[in-house]
């Protein structure tokens, strides 16, 4: 096992894989139950929005060690049409998909460590971080 | 692409149940919404419980399957009961924002079957 996994999103089923493969790398963190369910959930909504809105993509996942604790990097990139209102997109409720308009925002929520970077007509990396407490 | 994953719908008196025991792709939960439609028409149904005591994790898009499936079974005269939520799910699905709009939720399937049932008594048909 490595401490790194790339994973293309393509289809539906990519979703699924990246779910089970953030799983995996947050047992082996030692992540709780609940923040494992966090994560799996933020990484979830993230790929789904490099499926739906960036067109596909990849997701890369890292497993992360600092002194004792230990933490999973997930990063989501797409080369889509990019976010123009970053703050309007991180906003709750807001959705210019099939969503619940909780995506960005609710996954912004679910992890320790936020990252957004998007360019108009380049594309989205979202990265986010879970420690292990 | 791998083919949609039916989940079986199991009748029993006027409730239906679809027990979910796969990993749920966006077109799982899709398909088995029109499968549920579908089958409360054939059948009459007056009850959905939907388990989802081997679900690891619920997304904005599969609670909002959940609270449309319940909106749909409302239109043909049925409740819908989602039932066995693990902790660490519904602990996540507040922390994101989700409501699940029209859906009940009961701890295991035999609290959920008679929620169905006194809902069925207090609106006599």
């Amino acid at each position: 096992m490595t401490g790194r996994e790339d994973i293309p999103i393509a289809a539906d089923e990519d979703v699924v894989r990246v779910r089970q493969v953030v799983r995996s790398f947050a047992q082996r963190a030692k992540l709780s139950l609940v923040d494992q369910t966090k994560l799996v959930t933020a990484a979830s909504e993230l790929a789904r929005n490099t499926l739906t809105y960036g067109g596909g993509g990849a997701a890369v996942v890292e497993l992360l060690g600092e002194g004792r604790r230990q933490g999973v990097r997930a990063s989501f990139q797409d080369t889509g049409p990019g976010i123009p209102d970053t703050a309007l997109a991180l906003t709750d409720g807001w959705t210019s998909g099939r969503g619940m308009g909780l995506g960005l925002s609710g996954a912004r929520r679910l992890v320790d460590e936020f990252e957004l970077d998007t360019e108009v007509g380049r594309g989205t990396t979202v990265t986010v971080v879970k420690w292990s407490r | 692409m791998s083919a949609v994953e039916r989940i079986p719908i199991l009748k029993i008196g006027d409730v239906l149940l679809a027990s979910i025991q796969v990993d749920l792709q966006d077109r799982d939960v899709l398909a088995l919404q029109e499968d549920l439609a579908e089958k409360i028409t054939a059948t009459g149904a007056h009850g959905v419980i939907l388990d989802i005591s081997a679900v690891d994790i619920v997304d904005s898009f599969i609670g909002r399957m959940f609270a449309t499936i319940a909106s749909t079974s409302r239109l043909f005269d049925a409740h819908t009961v989602v039932v066995g939520m693990r902790p660490a799910v519904a602990i996540t699905l507040v922390e994101l924002g989700l409501t699940l709009g029209e859906v009940r939720t009961a701890l295991d399937l035999e609290k959920g079957l008679a929620i169905l049932a006194e809902l069925g008594e207090r609106a006599p048909r």
